[in-house]
Protein backbone atom coordinates (compact mmCIF):
# COMPACT_ATOMS: atom_id res chain seq x y z
CA UNK A 1 0.00 0.00 0.00
CA UNK A 2 2.98 2.25 0.49
CA UNK A 3 4.26 2.17 -3.23
CA UNK A 4 0.83 3.36 -4.15
CA UNK A 5 0.37 5.92 -1.84
CA UNK A 6 3.41 6.79 -3.49
CA UNK A 7 2.98 6.55 -6.96
CA UNK A 8 -0.25 8.46 -6.01
CA UNK A 9 1.06 11.34 -4.67
CA UNK A 10 3.27 11.18 -7.30
CA UNK A 11 0.61 11.54 -10.32
CA UNK A 12 -1.45 14.56 -8.25
CA UNK A 13 1.82 16.33 -7.80
CA UNK A 14 1.92 16.16 -11.39
CA UNK A 15 -1.51 16.66 -12.32
CA UNK A 16 -0.79 19.73 -9.96
CA UNK A 17 2.66 20.98 -11.47
CA UNK A 18 1.80 21.10 -15.00
CA UNK A 19 -1.61 23.18 -14.43
CA UNK A 20 -3.51 20.35 -15.69
CA UNK A 21 -6.00 20.79 -13.03
CA UNK A 22 -5.45 24.34 -12.63
CA UNK A 23 -6.25 24.72 -16.49
CA UNK A 24 -9.61 22.29 -15.45
CA UNK A 25 -10.76 24.30 -13.16
CA UNK A 26 -10.11 27.51 -14.99
CA UNK A 27 -12.13 26.17 -17.66
CA UNK A 28 -15.01 24.68 -15.50
CA UNK A 29 -15.52 28.30 -13.77
CA UNK A 30 -15.92 29.40 -17.40
CA UNK A 31 -18.89 26.15 -17.85
CA UNK A 32 -20.68 26.98 -14.68
CA UNK A 33 -20.28 30.63 -15.49
CA UNK A 34 -22.23 29.87 -18.63
CA UNK A 35 -24.14 27.72 -17.08
CA UNK A 36 -25.52 30.17 -14.63
CA UNK A 37 -26.10 32.71 -17.42
CA UNK A 38 -28.03 30.69 -19.91
CA UNK A 39 -30.42 29.06 -17.14
CA UNK A 40 -30.99 32.50 -15.52
CA UNK A 41 -31.81 33.88 -18.85
CA UNK A 42 -33.96 31.15 -19.83
CA UNK A 43 -35.94 30.98 -16.23
CA UNK A 44 -36.91 34.53 -17.20
CA UNK A 45 -38.91 33.48 -20.36
CA UNK A 46 -41.25 30.78 -18.55
CA UNK A 47 -43.90 30.62 -16.46
CA UNK A 48 -43.15 28.59 -13.54
CA UNK A 49 -47.22 28.37 -12.53
CA UNK A 50 -48.17 27.31 -16.12
CA UNK A 51 -51.27 25.04 -16.88
CA UNK A 52 -50.91 23.14 -19.67
CA UNK A 53 -53.43 22.03 -22.63
CA UNK A 54 -53.82 18.54 -23.65
CA UNK A 55 -56.48 17.72 -25.37
CA UNK A 56 -59.90 19.48 -23.85
CA UNK A 57 -59.21 19.05 -20.56
CA UNK A 58 -56.42 21.44 -18.81
CA UNK A 59 -53.90 19.31 -17.06
CA UNK A 60 -51.26 20.87 -14.20
CA UNK A 61 -47.57 20.63 -15.20
CA UNK A 62 -44.73 21.89 -12.76
CA UNK A 63 -42.97 23.64 -15.25
CA UNK A 64 -40.50 24.74 -12.79
CA UNK A 65 -39.93 21.22 -12.19
CA UNK A 66 -39.72 20.51 -15.87
CA UNK A 67 -37.18 23.61 -16.55
CA UNK A 68 -35.02 22.65 -13.91
CA UNK A 69 -34.54 18.87 -13.91
CA UNK A 70 -34.12 19.23 -17.42
CA UNK A 71 -31.23 21.28 -17.21
CA UNK A 72 -29.86 20.13 -14.41
CA UNK A 73 -30.42 16.62 -16.32
CA UNK A 74 -27.63 19.14 -18.84
CA UNK A 75 -25.42 20.02 -16.21
CA UNK A 76 -25.00 16.30 -15.45
CA UNK A 77 -24.23 15.58 -18.71
CA UNK A 78 -22.05 18.07 -18.77
CA UNK A 79 -20.29 17.03 -15.89
CA UNK A 80 -19.86 13.67 -16.91
CA UNK A 81 -18.13 14.83 -20.47
CA UNK A 82 -15.77 17.10 -19.14
CA UNK A 83 -15.12 14.22 -16.13
CA UNK A 84 -14.23 12.33 -18.52
CA UNK A 85 -12.29 14.47 -20.48
CA UNK A 86 -10.00 14.62 -17.55
CA UNK A 87 -10.27 10.63 -16.78
CA UNK A 88 -8.91 10.38 -20.30
CA UNK A 89 -5.90 12.60 -20.60
CA UNK A 90 -5.13 11.83 -17.02
CA UNK A 91 -5.09 7.99 -17.79
CA UNK A 92 -4.51 7.49 -21.90
CA UNK A 93 -0.68 7.20 -21.96
CA UNK A 94 -0.08 5.61 -18.40
CA UNK A 95 1.22 2.15 -19.55
CA UNK A 96 2.33 2.27 -23.02
CA UNK A 97 2.66 5.73 -23.92
CA UNK A 98 5.03 6.38 -20.87
CA UNK A 99 7.19 3.17 -22.11
CA UNK A 100 7.49 4.32 -25.12
CA UNK A 101 8.55 7.76 -23.44
CA UNK A 102 10.79 6.38 -21.07
CA UNK A 103 8.70 7.56 -18.31
CA UNK A 104 7.83 4.14 -17.00
CA UNK A 105 10.71 2.07 -16.81
CA UNK A 106 12.93 4.12 -14.21
CA UNK A 107 9.70 3.37 -11.57
CA UNK A 108 8.84 -0.09 -12.31
CA UNK A 109 12.54 -0.94 -11.44
CA UNK A 110 12.02 0.28 -7.87
CA UNK A 111 11.21 -2.47 -5.59
CA UNK A 112 7.36 -1.12 -5.39
CA UNK A 113 6.78 -3.46 -8.96
CA UNK A 114 4.13 -2.74 -11.69
CA UNK A 115 1.32 -3.50 -9.53
CA UNK A 116 1.90 -0.93 -7.30
CA UNK A 117 2.33 1.27 -10.37
CA UNK A 118 -0.82 0.55 -11.70
CA UNK A 119 -2.68 1.03 -8.66
CA UNK A 120 -1.05 3.94 -7.78
CA UNK A 121 -2.21 5.68 -11.39
CA UNK A 122 -5.51 4.43 -10.95
CA UNK A 123 -6.01 5.61 -7.31
CA UNK A 124 -4.42 9.23 -8.51
CA UNK A 125 -6.91 9.46 -11.51
CA UNK A 126 -9.84 8.19 -9.60
CA UNK A 127 -9.36 10.26 -7.01
CA UNK A 128 -9.16 13.15 -9.19
CA UNK A 129 -11.88 12.28 -11.36
CA UNK A 130 -14.48 12.04 -8.36
CA UNK A 131 -13.71 15.33 -6.68
CA UNK A 132 -13.97 17.20 -9.83
CA UNK A 133 -17.35 15.71 -10.48
CA UNK A 134 -18.71 16.27 -6.97
CA UNK A 135 -17.20 19.73 -7.14
CA UNK A 136 -19.08 20.78 -10.76
CA UNK A 137 -22.04 18.44 -9.46
CA UNK A 138 -22.28 20.93 -6.52
CA UNK A 139 -21.58 23.69 -8.28
CA UNK A 140 -24.67 23.24 -11.05
CA UNK A 141 -26.85 22.04 -8.38
CA UNK A 142 -26.31 24.90 -6.61
CA UNK A 143 -26.65 27.47 -9.24
CA UNK A 144 -29.84 25.72 -10.16
CA UNK A 145 -31.23 26.39 -6.83
CA UNK A 146 -30.34 30.09 -6.30
CA UNK A 147 -32.23 30.25 -9.98
CA UNK A 148 -34.99 28.45 -9.72
CA UNK A 149 -35.21 27.24 -6.10
CA UNK A 150 -35.40 23.77 -7.08
CA UNK A 151 -33.95 20.66 -5.52
CA UNK A 152 -33.69 17.40 -7.27
CA UNK A 153 -35.62 14.12 -5.41
CA UNK A 154 -32.03 12.67 -4.80
CA UNK A 155 -29.33 14.85 -4.27
CA UNK A 156 -26.02 12.87 -3.30
CA UNK A 157 -27.02 9.63 -5.12
CA UNK A 158 -26.50 11.53 -8.69
CA UNK A 159 -23.12 12.51 -7.15
CA UNK A 160 -21.84 9.24 -6.16
CA UNK A 161 -22.92 7.90 -9.99
CA UNK A 162 -21.34 10.59 -11.50
CA UNK A 163 -18.50 9.17 -9.45
CA UNK A 164 -18.58 6.10 -10.42
CA UNK A 165 -19.26 6.26 -13.95
CA UNK A 166 -16.20 8.47 -13.77
CA UNK A 167 -14.32 5.23 -12.05
CA UNK A 168 -15.47 3.05 -14.80
CA UNK A 169 -14.04 5.37 -17.70
CA UNK A 170 -10.82 5.53 -15.40
CA UNK A 171 -10.23 1.35 -15.21
CA UNK A 172 -10.66 1.44 -18.72
CA UNK A 173 -8.85 3.69 -20.46
CA UNK A 174 -6.40 2.52 -17.81
CA UNK A 175 -6.76 -0.80 -18.79
CA UNK A 176 -6.83 0.34 -22.98
CA UNK A 177 -3.37 2.18 -21.84
CA UNK A 178 -1.20 -1.67 -21.52
CA UNK A 179 -2.07 -2.54 -24.84
CA UNK A 180 -2.93 0.51 -27.14
CA UNK A 181 -0.86 3.83 -27.84
CA UNK A 182 -1.90 6.54 -26.19
CA UNK A 183 -3.30 8.29 -29.29
CA UNK A 184 -5.46 5.21 -30.20
CA UNK A 185 -6.12 4.51 -26.31
CA UNK A 186 -7.48 7.87 -26.06
CA UNK A 187 -9.28 8.13 -29.07
CA UNK A 188 -10.79 4.48 -28.30
CA UNK A 189 -11.98 5.48 -24.73
CA UNK A 190 -13.76 8.32 -26.31
CA UNK A 191 -15.42 6.22 -28.85
CA UNK A 192 -16.73 3.69 -26.07
CA UNK A 193 -17.76 6.77 -24.39
CA UNK A 194 -19.66 7.91 -27.03
CA UNK A 195 -21.07 4.44 -27.73
CA UNK A 196 -22.45 4.47 -24.23
CA UNK A 197 -24.47 7.49 -24.79
CA UNK A 198 -25.67 6.63 -28.01
CA UNK A 199 -27.12 3.97 -26.30
CA UNK A 200 -28.28 5.56 -23.27
CA UNK A 201 -30.20 7.98 -26.27
CA UNK A 202 -31.58 5.10 -28.05
CA UNK A 203 -32.89 3.81 -25.00
CA UNK A 204 -34.58 7.12 -24.42
CA UNK A 205 -36.26 6.76 -27.60
CA UNK A 206 -37.45 3.44 -26.95
CA UNK A 207 -38.98 4.89 -23.67
CA UNK A 208 -40.81 7.44 -25.40
CA UNK A 209 -42.26 5.52 -28.46
CA UNK A 210 -42.86 2.26 -26.32
CA UNK A 211 -40.49 0.18 -28.41
CA UNK A 212 -39.20 -3.11 -26.50
CA UNK A 213 -36.38 -3.68 -29.26
CA UNK A 214 -34.93 -0.03 -28.32
CA UNK A 215 -35.15 -0.88 -24.63
CA UNK A 216 -33.35 -4.17 -24.84
CA UNK A 217 -30.36 -2.36 -27.21
CA UNK A 218 -30.49 0.47 -24.33
CA UNK A 219 -30.00 -2.10 -21.68
CA UNK A 220 -27.66 -4.15 -23.22
CA UNK A 221 -25.49 -1.60 -24.29
CA UNK A 222 -25.69 -0.11 -20.62
CA UNK A 223 -24.77 -3.34 -18.91
CA UNK A 224 -21.83 -3.29 -21.42
CA UNK A 225 -20.75 -0.14 -20.32
CA UNK A 226 -21.94 0.51 -17.03
CA UNK A 227 -20.58 4.20 -16.77
CA UNK A 228 -23.98 4.90 -18.90
CA UNK A 229 -26.22 2.65 -16.51
CA UNK A 230 -24.66 4.88 -13.56
CA UNK A 231 -25.43 8.20 -15.53
CA UNK A 232 -28.78 6.78 -16.91
CA UNK A 233 -29.71 6.08 -12.96
CA UNK A 234 -28.09 9.52 -11.50
CA UNK A 235 -30.31 10.91 -13.96
CA UNK A 236 -33.80 9.36 -12.91
CA UNK A 237 -32.64 10.17 -9.28
CA UNK A 238 -33.23 13.67 -9.45
CA UNK A 239 -36.94 13.08 -10.45
CA UNK A 240 -37.23 9.98 -8.34
CA UNK A 241 -40.52 11.22 -6.87
CA UNK A 242 -42.06 13.36 -9.24
CA UNK A 243 -44.94 12.20 -10.39
CA UNK A 244 -47.97 12.78 -13.03
CA UNK A 245 -47.88 14.88 -15.57
CA UNK A 246 -45.05 16.38 -15.04
CA UNK A 247 -43.47 13.48 -14.96
CA UNK A 248 -44.86 12.24 -18.03
CA UNK A 249 -43.44 15.73 -19.98
CA UNK A 250 -39.67 15.06 -18.45
CA UNK A 251 -39.64 11.62 -19.91
CA UNK A 252 -40.45 12.96 -23.05
CA UNK A 253 -38.09 15.76 -22.42
CA UNK A 254 -33.77 15.22 -23.68
CA UNK A 255 -32.94 14.08 -20.53
CA UNK A 256 -35.98 12.37 -19.23
CA UNK A 257 -37.16 8.86 -19.90
CA UNK A 258 -33.76 7.84 -18.05
CA UNK A 259 -34.33 4.29 -16.12
CA UNK A 260 -33.56 3.14 -12.80
CA UNK A 261 -31.12 0.62 -12.83
CA UNK A 262 -31.95 -1.32 -9.55
CA UNK A 263 -29.81 -2.68 -6.68
CA UNK A 264 -27.81 -4.46 -8.71
CA UNK A 265 -26.34 -1.82 -10.39
CA UNK A 266 -23.39 -0.82 -7.77
CA UNK A 267 -22.32 -4.74 -7.17
CA UNK A 268 -22.32 -5.36 -10.62
CA UNK A 269 -20.19 -1.60 -11.22
CA UNK A 270 -17.76 -3.01 -8.38
CA UNK A 271 -16.90 -6.30 -10.07
CA UNK A 272 -17.00 -4.98 -13.54
CA UNK A 273 -14.33 -2.13 -12.60
CA UNK A 274 -12.42 -5.22 -10.56
CA UNK A 275 -11.92 -7.53 -13.70
CA UNK A 276 -11.01 -4.73 -15.56
CA UNK A 277 -8.26 -4.05 -13.02
CA UNK A 278 -7.21 -7.42 -12.75
CA UNK A 279 -6.97 -7.59 -16.50
CA UNK A 280 -5.18 -4.32 -16.96
CA UNK A 281 -3.02 -5.68 -14.29
CA UNK A 282 -2.20 -9.19 -15.76
CA UNK A 283 -1.58 -7.37 -19.21
CA UNK A 284 0.82 -5.21 -17.47
CA UNK A 285 2.83 -7.72 -15.71
CA UNK A 286 3.47 -9.73 -18.79
CA UNK A 287 4.03 -6.39 -20.73
CA UNK A 288 7.43 -5.89 -22.30
CA UNK A 289 8.85 -2.90 -21.56
CA UNK B 1 33.57 -13.55 -5.05
CA UNK B 2 29.67 -13.89 -5.02
CA UNK B 3 27.88 -13.21 -8.11
CA UNK B 4 26.07 -10.07 -8.49
CA UNK B 5 24.52 -11.04 -11.88
CA UNK B 6 24.37 -14.16 -13.44
CA UNK B 7 22.65 -15.38 -16.79
CA UNK B 8 22.27 -19.06 -17.85
CA UNK B 9 20.77 -19.77 -20.91
CA UNK B 10 18.97 -16.98 -21.30
CA UNK B 11 16.98 -16.42 -24.77
CA UNK B 12 14.47 -14.21 -25.95
CA UNK B 13 12.28 -13.97 -28.73
CA UNK B 14 10.41 -11.12 -30.29
CA UNK B 15 7.91 -12.78 -32.44
CA UNK B 16 9.85 -14.53 -35.12
CA UNK B 17 13.32 -12.55 -34.07
CA UNK B 18 15.55 -13.89 -32.08
CA UNK B 19 17.26 -11.26 -29.54
CA UNK B 20 18.78 -13.57 -27.17
CA UNK B 21 19.82 -17.26 -27.99
CA UNK B 22 21.27 -18.82 -24.78
CA UNK B 23 23.31 -16.53 -23.34
CA UNK B 24 25.64 -17.62 -20.18
CA UNK B 25 27.08 -14.10 -18.02
CA UNK B 26 28.60 -13.24 -15.03
CA UNK B 27 29.01 -10.58 -12.76
CA UNK B 28 30.67 -10.83 -9.80
CA UNK B 29 30.80 -8.40 -6.81
CA UNK B 30 32.76 -5.19 -7.30
CA UNK B 31 33.33 -6.06 -11.34
CA UNK B 32 33.06 -3.82 -13.71
CA UNK B 33 31.79 -5.37 -17.01
CA UNK B 34 31.56 -4.04 -20.31
CA UNK B 35 28.98 -4.92 -22.64
CA UNK B 36 29.53 -4.65 -26.44
CA UNK B 37 28.39 -5.37 -29.34
CA UNK B 38 26.74 -3.89 -32.59
CA UNK B 39 23.25 -2.45 -32.74
CA UNK B 40 20.81 -5.39 -32.21
CA UNK B 41 23.42 -7.41 -30.95
CA UNK B 42 20.85 -8.11 -27.99
CA UNK B 43 22.40 -6.16 -25.37
CA UNK B 44 20.07 -4.18 -24.09
CA UNK B 45 17.77 -6.86 -24.25
CA UNK B 46 20.02 -8.63 -21.49
CA UNK B 47 20.29 -5.61 -19.32
CA UNK B 48 16.21 -5.23 -19.63
CA UNK B 49 15.99 -8.79 -18.60
CA UNK B 50 18.28 -8.12 -15.68
CA UNK B 51 16.19 -5.46 -14.22
CA UNK B 52 12.73 -7.83 -14.57
CA UNK B 53 11.68 -5.23 -17.71
CA UNK B 54 12.03 -7.87 -20.42
CA UNK B 55 10.59 -11.32 -19.53
CA UNK B 56 12.96 -14.18 -21.25
CA UNK B 57 11.46 -16.99 -23.49
CA UNK B 58 13.66 -19.55 -21.61
CA UNK B 59 16.59 -19.62 -19.13
CA UNK B 60 16.94 -17.69 -15.90
CA UNK B 61 19.03 -14.72 -14.73
CA UNK B 62 19.60 -13.80 -10.77
CA UNK B 63 20.21 -10.50 -9.26
CA UNK B 64 22.52 -10.80 -6.03
CA UNK B 65 20.99 -14.57 -5.58
CA UNK B 66 17.39 -13.36 -6.56
CA UNK B 67 15.08 -14.38 -9.49
CA UNK B 68 15.37 -11.42 -11.87
CA UNK B 69 12.44 -8.93 -11.88
CA UNK B 70 11.55 -10.34 -8.41
CA UNK B 71 11.17 -7.48 -5.33
CA UNK B 72 14.05 -9.12 -3.53
CA UNK B 73 16.53 -8.57 -6.99
CA UNK B 74 14.65 -5.21 -7.83
CA UNK B 75 15.72 -3.82 -4.29
CA UNK B 76 19.54 -4.70 -5.00
CA UNK B 77 19.88 -3.19 -8.10
CA UNK B 78 20.19 0.36 -9.70
CA UNK B 79 18.93 0.70 -13.66
CA UNK B 80 19.48 3.40 -15.94
CA UNK B 81 17.86 2.63 -19.18
CA UNK B 82 19.00 3.64 -22.55
CA UNK B 83 16.24 5.70 -23.54
CA UNK B 84 15.08 7.50 -20.20
CA UNK B 85 13.41 10.49 -19.52
CA UNK B 86 12.30 12.47 -16.18
CA UNK B 87 9.32 14.26 -15.69
CA UNK B 88 10.11 17.76 -16.98
CA UNK B 89 8.39 19.14 -13.74
CA UNK B 90 10.83 17.73 -11.20
CA UNK B 91 13.67 19.40 -9.47
CA UNK B 92 16.63 16.89 -9.38
CA UNK B 93 15.89 16.72 -5.87
CA UNK B 94 12.70 15.95 -6.29
CA UNK B 95 13.94 13.48 -8.36
CA UNK B 96 15.53 11.56 -6.08
CA UNK B 97 13.91 11.88 -3.03
CA UNK B 98 11.07 10.00 -5.42
CA UNK B 99 13.14 7.23 -6.16
CA UNK B 100 14.49 7.38 -2.53
CA UNK B 101 10.81 6.88 -1.61
CA UNK B 102 10.03 4.17 -3.99
CA UNK B 103 13.82 2.33 -3.16
CA UNK B 104 12.61 2.72 0.66
CA UNK B 105 16.08 4.14 0.78
CA UNK B 106 16.33 5.67 4.36
CA UNK B 107 19.42 8.12 3.18
CA UNK B 108 17.45 10.89 3.22
CA UNK B 109 18.70 14.29 2.59
CA UNK B 110 22.87 13.35 2.83
CA UNK B 111 22.38 10.74 0.36
CA UNK B 112 20.85 13.04 -2.11
CA UNK B 113 23.49 15.59 -1.67
CA UNK B 114 26.17 12.93 -2.14
CA UNK B 115 25.03 11.42 -5.25
CA UNK B 116 24.55 14.80 -6.61
CA UNK B 117 28.11 15.83 -5.72
CA UNK B 118 28.83 12.34 -7.43
CA UNK B 119 27.34 13.40 -10.77
CA UNK B 120 28.29 16.80 -10.31
CA UNK B 121 24.95 18.21 -10.13
CA UNK B 122 25.18 20.15 -6.56
CA UNK B 123 24.31 23.28 -7.97
CA UNK B 124 21.38 22.24 -10.27
CA UNK B 125 20.13 20.72 -7.34
CA UNK B 126 16.91 22.69 -7.68
CA UNK B 127 16.88 23.18 -11.46
CA UNK B 128 14.15 21.16 -13.18
CA UNK B 129 14.83 18.69 -15.87
CA UNK B 130 12.94 20.46 -18.50
CA UNK B 131 15.64 22.80 -17.72
CA UNK B 132 18.87 20.57 -17.96
CA UNK B 133 21.13 19.51 -20.92
CA UNK B 134 20.55 16.62 -22.27
CA UNK B 135 24.31 15.68 -20.29
CA UNK B 136 23.00 17.43 -17.38
CA UNK B 137 19.99 14.89 -17.50
CA UNK B 138 22.02 12.01 -18.02
CA UNK B 139 24.02 12.19 -14.84
CA UNK B 140 20.86 12.74 -12.82
CA UNK B 141 19.63 9.28 -14.16
CA UNK B 142 22.94 7.58 -13.09
CA UNK B 143 22.27 9.63 -9.40
CA UNK B 144 19.06 8.08 -9.79
CA UNK B 145 20.52 4.52 -10.58
CA UNK B 146 22.56 4.88 -7.41
CA UNK B 147 19.59 6.31 -5.13
CA UNK B 148 18.87 3.31 -2.44
CA UNK B 149 22.96 2.18 -2.77
CA UNK B 150 22.44 -0.91 -4.87
CA UNK B 151 24.80 -4.20 -5.48
CA UNK B 152 24.49 -4.43 -8.82
CA UNK B 153 23.74 -1.35 -11.44
CA UNK B 154 22.39 -1.60 -14.99
CA UNK B 155 24.02 0.82 -17.11
CA UNK B 156 22.45 0.91 -20.88
CA UNK B 157 24.49 3.71 -22.71
CA UNK B 158 25.62 5.66 -20.07
CA UNK B 159 27.83 8.17 -21.85
CA UNK B 160 25.78 9.01 -25.09
CA UNK B 161 24.96 12.04 -24.48
CA UNK B 162 27.92 13.29 -22.47
CA UNK B 163 31.18 15.60 -23.42
CA UNK B 164 34.53 14.21 -23.01
CA UNK B 165 34.53 16.18 -19.32
CA UNK B 166 31.20 14.85 -18.56
CA UNK B 167 32.27 11.26 -20.14
CA UNK B 168 35.82 11.72 -17.05
CA UNK B 169 33.30 12.36 -14.32
CA UNK B 170 31.79 9.12 -15.05
CA UNK B 171 34.42 6.90 -15.45
CA UNK B 172 35.56 8.36 -12.32
CA UNK B 173 32.38 7.66 -10.41
CA UNK B 174 32.70 4.08 -11.96
CA UNK B 175 36.04 3.68 -10.43
CA UNK B 176 34.65 4.74 -7.42
CA UNK B 177 32.05 2.29 -7.21
CA UNK B 178 34.50 -0.45 -8.29
CA UNK B 179 36.13 0.45 -4.98
CA UNK B 180 32.92 0.07 -2.84
CA UNK B 181 31.97 -3.14 -4.67
CA UNK B 182 29.51 -2.53 -6.41
CA UNK B 183 28.90 -4.69 -9.64
CA UNK B 184 28.69 -2.65 -13.01
CA UNK B 185 27.53 -4.27 -16.44
CA UNK B 186 28.47 -1.32 -18.52
CA UNK B 187 26.39 -1.43 -22.02
CA UNK B 188 28.21 1.25 -24.17
CA UNK B 189 29.33 1.41 -28.02
CA UNK B 190 32.37 3.94 -26.43
CA UNK B 191 35.39 1.09 -27.11
CA UNK B 192 37.45 3.42 -25.78
CA UNK B 193 35.52 3.89 -22.23
CA UNK B 194 35.27 0.20 -21.87
CA UNK B 195 38.38 -0.40 -22.21
CA UNK B 196 39.53 2.41 -19.87
CA UNK B 197 37.12 1.47 -17.20
CA UNK B 198 36.36 -2.42 -17.24
CA UNK B 199 37.68 -5.35 -15.74
CA UNK B 200 36.38 -7.54 -18.40
CA UNK B 201 34.39 -7.62 -21.35
CA UNK B 202 31.68 -9.36 -22.93
CA UNK B 203 31.12 -9.03 -26.77
CA UNK B 204 27.92 -10.08 -28.25
CA UNK B 205 26.72 -10.27 -31.38
CA UNK B 206 23.43 -11.73 -33.25
CA UNK B 207 22.23 -12.88 -29.66
CA UNK B 208 25.17 -15.27 -28.68
CA UNK B 209 28.57 -14.18 -26.73
CA UNK B 210 31.50 -14.26 -29.31
CA UNK B 211 33.85 -13.20 -26.51
CA UNK B 212 34.78 -12.55 -23.51
CA UNK B 213 37.45 -12.11 -21.11
CA UNK B 214 39.58 -9.76 -19.74
CA UNK B 215 41.28 -7.54 -22.09
CA UNK B 216 44.90 -7.90 -21.39
CA UNK B 217 44.06 -12.20 -21.88
CA UNK B 218 41.91 -11.21 -25.16
CA UNK B 219 44.49 -8.96 -27.11
CA UNK B 220 46.78 -10.88 -29.58
CA UNK B 221 50.53 -9.79 -29.82
CA UNK B 222 50.91 -7.24 -32.83
CA UNK B 223 55.02 -7.63 -31.93
CA UNK B 224 57.78 -5.04 -30.10
CA UNK B 225 58.99 -1.51 -30.86
CA UNK B 226 62.33 -0.63 -29.60
CA UNK B 227 63.69 2.93 -29.26
CA UNK B 228 66.73 3.17 -30.47
CA UNK B 229 69.93 5.19 -31.69
CA UNK B 230 68.54 4.62 -34.97
CA UNK B 231 64.88 5.49 -34.06
CA UNK B 232 61.80 2.72 -33.26
CA UNK B 233 63.07 -0.73 -34.87
CA UNK B 234 59.63 -3.06 -35.01
CA UNK B 235 59.98 -6.84 -34.36
CA UNK B 236 57.27 -8.85 -36.05
CA UNK B 237 56.18 -12.29 -34.26
CA UNK B 238 57.02 -11.95 -30.73
CA UNK B 239 56.18 -11.04 -27.49
CA UNK B 240 56.17 -9.87 -24.09
CA UNK B 241 58.34 -13.15 -23.19
CA UNK B 242 60.82 -12.09 -25.94
CA UNK B 243 61.85 -8.95 -24.54
CA UNK B 244 64.69 -9.42 -22.47
CA UNK B 245 66.62 -11.45 -25.60
CA UNK B 246 65.60 -8.76 -27.62
CA UNK B 247 67.01 -6.04 -25.20
CA UNK B 248 70.55 -8.11 -24.36
CA UNK B 249 70.93 -8.88 -28.68
CA UNK B 250 71.00 -5.27 -29.28
CA UNK B 251 72.90 -4.52 -26.19
CA UNK B 252 74.90 -6.92 -26.57
CA UNK B 253 75.44 -5.88 -30.71
CA UNK B 254 76.64 -1.64 -29.34
CA UNK B 255 72.80 -0.61 -29.54
CA UNK B 256 72.26 1.37 -26.94
CA UNK B 257 67.97 0.99 -25.79
CA UNK B 258 65.89 3.99 -24.81
CA UNK B 259 62.52 2.19 -24.27
CA UNK B 260 60.99 -0.90 -25.54
CA UNK B 261 56.81 -1.32 -26.12
CA UNK B 262 55.02 -4.54 -26.72
CA UNK B 263 51.94 -4.26 -28.86
CA UNK B 264 48.71 -6.05 -28.27
CA UNK B 265 45.90 -5.80 -30.78
CA UNK B 266 43.48 -2.81 -29.17
CA UNK B 267 39.44 -3.61 -27.79
CA UNK B 268 38.59 -1.82 -30.80
CA UNK B 269 40.70 -5.01 -33.24
CA UNK B 270 39.16 -7.66 -31.05
CA UNK B 271 35.66 -6.38 -31.12
CA UNK B 272 36.08 -6.26 -35.22
CA UNK B 273 37.38 -9.30 -35.17
CA UNK B 274 35.32 -11.26 -33.16
CA UNK B 275 31.94 -9.19 -35.01
CA UNK B 276 33.06 -9.71 -38.57
CA UNK B 277 34.83 -12.79 -37.79
CA UNK B 278 31.56 -14.07 -36.79
CA UNK B 279 29.63 -11.99 -39.92
CA UNK B 280 32.06 -13.82 -41.95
Amino acid sequence: MRGVAIIAAYALQESLRRKVLSIVLVLTAAFLGLYGFGLYKAYATIDPFQQESIGASSVFIDARVLFSATFFGLSMFGSLFLATVLAIFLTHAVVRGDAERGLLQPLVVRPVGRPAVLAGRFAAAAIACCVYVACVYAGALLITHAVTGWWPDRILQPAVELAGAVIVLVALSLLGSVFLSAIANGIAVFMIFGAGLVAGLLGQIGEALNSDSLDTIANVSSWALPFEALYQDGLNAITADTAGFTRAALSLGPFGGAQSAGVTLAPFVIGYVAILALAALFGFRRRDL
Amino acid sequence: MAVAFSARGLAKRYGSVRALGGVDVTVEEGELVGLLGPNGAGKSTLVKIGCGLVRPSSGAAEVCGARAGSREARAAMGYLAELFRFPGWCSADELLLLHQRLASSRGGEPERSELLELVGLTDARSRRVEDMSKGMQQRLGIAQALVGTPRMLFLDEPTSALDPSGRRTVRGLLEELRRRGVAVLLNSHLLSEVELVCDRVIILHRGEVVTAGRTEELAKPRGVEVDVDGGMRHYDGVGREDVPRIVAELVAGGEKVYGVRVLTSTLEEIYLEAVEGESS
